[in-house]
């Protein structure tokens, strides 16, 4: 090769990169950041979007959603459904990762297990919600069956009262989100060298012992960035409420994401839709900073 | 050393599949709910005490679903935007993964932690721009607007999934391409791709389903019953019936068996897509 021609070929390989990423930097940079700036300056105008030439508002529109009682209760009950479904996606998740990892079932019966229990992964929120409906419909199979067992007296409106709606969802997102935790923990069960566990064994370890000092630890890196993910996910669920509850009754389900949805799309105030949406963009990025920390620090 | 058969050991297995048995009831029952629900009249849904099998096995329900044109149109809306937005993310994402995976450049550190933030960010803050885009753009309950908007969320994953997979294969290879004279654009196509298929049908059944599973962008940027999807269609059933359970059932299976299918024939792409981003 010639002096020339191989500074050519350089120049190539290092605009290369950046061609090949073109396209999808234009992608995310155009739809992507240029929104997130586009929401942030909407919060800040009167009668964002519906006006084409919309006022400066200052923070005003975010002193209304602080002001807002519903907002407050909102965001109690995103705490509420996130963290009762992260605890029990990994409790449900790790007891099922647990019994399946068992060497005392028979493989057969483990691959066949191990696809049955995953089931609740393959749906989509929508039809989770209308399966859910069904099940806890005034006359339908939850309640006639806890009746015949005597467990409650009378038909219990799961979805539609106060006092029991918001569990009603957080459980029915539990069940739908195990899942992701049982596959992530199985995989990582099985990547614990078995050296530990027979090391254990000679020193005569009973198999509490074996999980609290071998595999619970071993399997920490894959708890903490699942639950951050998940914790993420989870506060931005907004189909499965929407069609189980609309958020209601009385606001009793009302999270986050349906509080802002009602506000820009039942309301049309998309000026004070986008502070609450900005708010909950600066939660997200919160949780992601600490994510990605936590992911270059393993 | 573990001793077997003795009573305790014995009474230990016992025990754990009786919890199995549990495990199972709790995971697949509302399933099974759902899809014998989906065979009876809709007065045997609601009957006392409640028939496990149906009684009356009926298909009344898919007929009703099927013979419907307004319904059929919404499996069709959902399959060809999926299936477009699969064919274009793998495109875009292939070539970034390239970049990502064979090349050292200035800047590569900051974008990759860009990409993976980006797989974060909460649909609704993005939604009141994008109906705005949208609307000014004359493009609110079209294809187009479906299309554009779920690109943004299933190319990140498509990016980190690609760039996974391919940095599991030897640089030798296109390397050698490399040596013969060829640009990295031949190497890419005659070495990477034909040897990428498993991460690409990975990438695609992934972005397949986060796009059959939408529902906030396809309520909000659409109106016209003629353009809207599955998930979305079901909500319509729900309100427009006055709950007619055995339909919302037979549609919610349709609904779900492109996933279910994915599911049982390729397992593993499957597994590989749902877990990606989380496990390293």
């Amino acid at each position: 090769m010639t002096r020339q021609k191989r500074s050519h070929h350089r120049l190539k390989r290092a605009v290369a990169p950046y061609l090949y990423l073109s396209p999808s930097l234009l992608i995310i940079g155009l739809l992507m950041l240029l929104p997130m700036v586009t929401v942030i300056g909407y919060s800040f105008q009167n009668s964002a979007v519906l006006r084409r030439d919309p006022s400066f508002a200052g923070l005003k529109h975010y002193h209304a959603i602080f002001a807002d009682p519903e907002f407050w209760a909102s965001l109690w009950h995103t705490l509420y459904f996130t963290c009762m479904s992260v605890i029990f996606h990994m409790t449900i998740g790790m007891v099922f990762a647990l019994m399946l990892n068992s060497d005392r079932i028979n493989p057969t019966l483990r691959n066949i297990l191990r696809v049955l229990y995953i089931l609740p992964w393959l749906f989509t929120a929508v039809i989770i919600a209308v399966i859910w409906r069904l099940l806890l419909e005034p006359n339908g199979v939850v309640n006639s069956v806890l009746m015949q067992m005597g467990i409650i007296g009378s038909k219990v409106e799961w979805f539609s009262s106060t006092a029991t709606a918001l569990h009603a969802v957080t459980f029915a997102n539990i069940w739908a989100g195990y899942p992701l935790f049982m596959v992530s923990l199985l995989a990582g069960l099985q990547g614990i060298p078995k050296d530990f566990y027979e090391a254990a064994d000679i020193d005569g370890a009973k198999a509490y012992q074996k999980l609290i000092f071998i595999t619970i630890p071993q399997l920490m890196p894959i708890i903490i960035s699942i639950s951050l993910l998940d914790f993420i996910w989870t506060m931005q669920v907004f189909p499965l409420i929407w069609i189980t509850t609309g958020g209601g009754p009385i606001y009793s389900t009302e999270v986050l994401s349906t509080y802002t949805y009602k506000l820009a799309f039942s309301s049309y105030n998309l000026s004070q839709a986008s502070a609450s949406a900005v708010v909950i963009l600066l939660i997200s990025l919160g949780l992601t900073l600490f994510y990605i920390r936590y992911q270059k620090a393993r | 050393m573990r001793k077997r058969h003795t009573p305790k050991d014995r009474l230990i297995t016992v025990a754990l599949h009786v919890a199995l048995a549990a495990g199972l009831f709790f995971a697949a029952f509302p399933i099974y709910w759902m899809l014998s629900s989906s065979f009876k009249s809709n007065t045997e849904i609601f009957a006392l005490p409640p028939t496990v099998l149906p009684k009356a096995f009926t298909l009344e329900a898919y007929a009703a679903i099927l013979g419907d044109p307004v319904k059929l149109r919404f499996f069709f809306n959902s399959y060809f935007v999926a299936g477009a937005v699969t064919v274009l993310t793998v495109l875009i994402a292939l070539l970034a993964a390239y970049g990502f995976s064979r090349f050292n450049f200035r800047g590569k550190g900051s974008l990759n932690t860009l990409i993976i933030s980006t797989q974060t960010i909460p649909p609704i803050t993005l939604l009141i721009p994008f109906f705005g885009l949208v609307v000014s753009y004359g493009i609110f309950d079209t294809y187009v607007a479906l299309i554009l908007t779920y690109l943004v969320f299933t190319l990140p994953y498509a990016i980190l999934l690609m760039t996974g997979y391919l940095n599991t294969l030897p640089r030798d290879l296109d390397e050698a391409v490399a040596v013969d004279g060829g640009t990295s654009w031949t190497a890419l196509w005659r070495v990477i791709v034909p040897i990428s298929l498993p991460g690409i049908v990975a990438t695609s059944v992934y972005t397949f389903l986060l796009c059959w599973n939408e529902f906030l962008f396809a309520l909000t940027l659409t109106k016209s019953t003629s353009m809207r999807t599955v998930p979305i269609g079901i909500q319509l059933l729900m309100g427009q019936h006055a709950f007619e359970w055995n339909q919302m059932m037979a549609m919610s299976v349709l609904g779900s068996l492109p996933l279910l299918l994915i599911y049982l024939v390729a397992q593993r792409f499957f597994l590989a897509g749902m877990t990606a981003g989380s496990v390293k």
